[in-house]
């Protein structure tokens, strides 16, 4: 493919990636917001067996946080399978991961307010490292 | 204090790293037979859906979804990412001993990377203690102390 040398195809590429990593940061930290606010699921089940899943999951169908989450989500899915038609996987894959990781970790302590401590940026950037390696 | 995790929640961490990944791989596979979607011919996503590796890798990917999800409502976004990380190397390495892939020095590289990372992780907490949330915290550590 002596397209893909070309700047522009490069450059349609990147804003793709990026387009669908900022989705997907929006998106799980909303949802991240919305599951933290409900708690542990466990403690909605309405019984046992498979019908007690109904309390849990209404419960979070019933969020609104979650819904916008979920909505940035399917976004992401529709903008990574048209990124998936234009990249090869082997580059989209890791790309979009790499920033969604180092986005999440920035997000998170500035939204969520998580304690991202020395071992969690660490472990974003072995991550991000990782990734590209693979990606090789 | 430390947020031991039960086996379940395990499960359900190793639920996330899977399914995702692989997911993906379906996807991939899915649209190299529907072929390249451009902006004229946006109506083919629609078709793509219809293809069952797409279908596929739909269904994994809910199940992603769900087990994220569950795990999010007891643990930090920053605590469960490092676990999808793992899904890249369970990749790898099924590529590898599976598939009989050639592994490059790089790739065992990356894979001993993001291995290290998700050892960072779960050696910490796996939730940020704010002080509305301390006590349900509490609740929680004693009831799976036992």
């Amino acid at each position: 493919m002596h397209l893909a040398a070309m700047p522009a195809t490069a450059l349609r590429s990147w804003s793709c990636i990026l387009f669908v990593a900022a989705l997907a940061i929006a998106g799980e930290c909303l949802i991240a917001a919305a599951m933290r606010s409900l708690g542990d699921l466990d403690r909605l089940r309405t019984g046992s067996g498979l019908a007690g899943y109904a309390g849990p999951i209404r419960a979070v169908l019933a969020s609104p946080l979650f819904l916008i989450g979920a909505l940035c989500m399917a976004l992401n899915f529709f903008a990574m399978l048209f990124t998936l038609s234009i990249v090869e996987l082997s580059l989209a894959a890791p790309a979009t991961a790499s920033l969604t990781y180092i986005g999440n970790a920035v997000a998170a302590k500035l939204f969520l307010h998580e304690n991202v401590d020395q071992r969690r940026w660490l472990a974003a950037l072995f991550v991000c490292a990782g990734v590209f390696l693979l990606s090789k | 204090m430390k947020h031991t995790l039960s086996p379940q929640r395990y499960l359900i961490l190793l639920a996330v790293s899977l399914s995702a990944s692989v997911g993906d791989t379906l996807l991939k596979r899915g649209m190299g037979q529907v072929g390249t979607v451009d902006m004229q011919h946006l109506g083919l996503l629609w078709h793509a859906l219809f293809n069952p590796w797409v279908m596929a890798g739909i269904v994994l990917l809910i199940g992603f979804f769900a087990s994220y999800m569950t795990a999010l409502s007891w643990a930090d976004l920053t605590f469960v990412m490092p676990a999808t990380a793992l899904g890249y190397v369970v990749i790898a390495l099924l590529s590898h001993f599976w598939l009989h892939e050639h592994l490059s020095l790089y790739r065992w590289g990356g894979i001993l990377l993001i291995v290290c990372a998700v050892g960072f992780v779960a050696n910490g907490p796996s939730r940020t203690e704010h002080p509305s949330t301390q006590h349900e915290l509490d609740m929680m550590d004693s009831g799976m102390g036992r």
